[in-house]
């Protein structure tokens, strides 16, 4: 919305400053919008707000930067990096299968029903997230888990003596791969798709190969795509808190565990060092999602 | 035949098997409760417990009452944005998405913080009270799904002719989104609500730092204490995700006024359209 289009509608308003110009121009009209605007205040900024400020405050209100200081402790450390790094494992894992898979079932020359049949389920998986999802995998990768036991008996390799632990890190990301890989190629359907048939036919009439075209045009088309459903699949992973409890119970800690666990006052209660580690929290999700936007907004130049 | 390709073949089949085993597994692992048979025992089992059907209903209702009002909030929000307030559309859009930039873990802790004791609403201090700041959490979960599909509803639709229509034959604002525009909207409303349900139902973390009897505990809690009833549970899960996706895939592709099922053209001369109710 330009300042141009601003003055048509309102009339003159040469010499105002542009708020105030906006304002004026909304009339009344923004009394409808009040009810939203007062649910979202009281039940979604405010409240996230309260945190932000208490990070703040010491028990008596004052303000003071202890807390963000405190968030240098070594098991928060701990707690973030280890986030940050099951994120990361499960983000690349679930872009780099979920491009794969994207690609097999688009371009891959394959028949129509299983792309169809693909993203069908994707929808569904992306949304089985959760306790159940955790619970399938006990059933399939615990110790008495079928694939387990079939690996024990018709194979005669133990998995769990040769170091396989479902309740781990690699456990853990194995199993949001089950909601990661879906959310992948769902996300990343549209960029495929964007890769124009004139490109390859392009690029083929100047003598390139297979792998130069890939190398040369479809990647470098694709990575901020790519690249913002990996920022995408991070915050997924980051904020996942009911399929590790499910899993490993409130032991195993990652940030959203320690919060649950310091809010259930399961560990020394300090409310104001549990506002900075939401605080945390929050910053690492709106980073992630913002460069998730900038990126898309890249990508999107090509798919017109 | 035509010959597949054999690279693509590869990875269909082994993501495939990715997918399907867990859930054959976990098929095969419910089943197993009594030994050396197989039975539904363990399904049974899980439907004979008062707890499965209160938690369940408690949440099926929670889910219900958050679909019905976020419906109420974003439905009038959409129609207004887009009829008078078009300038205001980004601020909205962006409002409606911080939800999935918010951690429910940290949403839920402000909640507590903020409606707790010695607040100006102590909604955390009465069962009711901690209810309805439940269901007002999944209202605010499912704001990013809810809005995107109504809006979406919405640019199907002219609401603009819409709306001059009824206004010239007399109608309130009130009846205008009453009558007009959500009967207009109501297949992109079910969409939001099927995708909100399958959210809701079992969600675990405000319910649990709520303190309710909700489904979602009560799941988390029969997987440390049982072995089987867990597996059957997750199949009972991933065939209501199943159900709401399909759901909301149909009402999502469903034109403003198109019927539920096509009508079977040979099926009228059977029955003649006077004998329908």
């Amino acid at each position: 919305m330009t300042d141009m289009q601003a003055t048509d509608e309102t009339g003159a308003f040469a010499g105002k400053n542009p708020a105030r110009q906006f304002l004026e121009g909304l009339g009344w009209n923004w009394l409808g919008l009040v009810p939203f605007l007062a649910f979202v205040a009281l039940f979604l900024v405010v409240p996230v707000l309260y945190l932000v400020n208490g990070a703040f405050q010491n028990a008596e209100g004052q303000y003071t930067l202890e807390n963000i200081i405190a968030l240098g402790s070594d098991n928060i450390v701990a707690s973030y990096s280890l986030s940050i790094r099951l994120s990361l494992v499960s983000a690349a894992l679930g872009a780099v299968t979920g491009l794969l898979v994207a690609w097999a079932v688009i371009l891959g020359g394959l028949p129509g029903w299983v792309r169809h049949a693909f993203t069908t389920f994707s929808g569904v998986a992306s949304n089985f997230a959760g306790v159940p999802l955790a619970f399938a995998f006990i059933a399939t990768l615990g110790r008495l888990g079928l694939v387990t036991l079939i690996f024990r008996d018709v194979f005669g390799i133990n998995i769990y003596a040769a170091g396989f632990n479902l309740f781990s890190f690699w456990g853990l990301a194995l199993t949001y791969l089950y909601f990661q890989l879906p959310l992948m190629l769902l996300v990343v359907t549209p960029a495929l798709e964007g890769l124009k048939g004139e490109w390859r036919e392009a690029a083929e009439s100047l003598g390139a190969s297979r792998a130069q075209y890939w190398r040369r045009v479809a990647l470098p088309v694709l990575t901020p795509s790519v690249l913002g459903c990996f920022l995408l699949l991070f915050a997924n992973a980051f904020g996942t808190l009911a399929t590790v409890i499910a899993l490993t119970g409130s032991s195993y800690s990652v940030v959203p565990i320690m919060l649950y666990n310091q809010i259930r006052g399961n560990v020394l209660y300090n409310p104001n060092l549990g506002y900075a580690l939401a605080l945390g929290m929050v910053v690492i999700m709106a980073v992630t999602n913002v460069l998730y936007l900038i990126l898309r907004s890249r990508a999107e130049r090509w798919q017109k | 035949m035509k010959r597949l390709p054999a690279f693509p073949t590869l990875v269909v089949i082994a993501a495939s098997l990715y997918f399907l085993v867990p859930l054959y597994a976990t098929f095969d692992f419910s089943l197993r409760m009594e030994r050396g048979v197989l039975s539904f025992a363990a399904y049974r089992d899980v439907f004979q417990s008062d707890t499965f059907i209160s938690t369940l209903s408690f949440s099926a209702v929670a889910s219900l009452v958050a679909i019905l009002l976020g419906a109420l909030i974003v439905v009038p929000t959409a129609y207004w944005v887009r009829l008078k307030l078009p300038r205001l559309r980004p601020l909205v859009e962006f409002l409606t998405l911080l939800p999935l930039i918010i951690p429910p873990v940290v949403l839920v802790f402000g909640y507590m913080r903020i409606y707790g004791n010695n607040s100006f609403l102590p909604l955390t201090t009465t069962d009711p009270g901690t209810n309805v700041l439940l269901v007002i959490g999944y209202t605010v979960l499912s704001l990013p799904y809810m809005f995107r599909a109504v809006d979406n509803g919405m640019a199907a639709i002219d609401i603009a002719t819409l709306t001059e229509a009824a206004e010239s034959l007399g109608a309130s604002r009130f009846d205008i989104i009453r009558r007009v525009i959500f009967p207009n909207v109501r297949s992109a409303i079910m969409s939001g609500a099927f995708l909100t349900f399958s959210i809701s139902l079992g969600e675990f973390v405000m319910a649990s730092l709520l303190n309710r009897p909700a489904f979602g505990p009560y799941l988390v809690q029969m997987g440390q204490d049982y072995a089987y009833q867990p597996a059957a549970l997750a199949i009972m899960a991933f065939a209501v995700t199943w159900a709401s996706m399909a759901l909301m895939q149909i009402f999502a592709t469903r034109k403003p006024g198109q019927r539920f099922l096509p009508r079977l053209p040979r099926l009228s001369t059977f029955a003649p359209r006077s004998a329908r109710p």
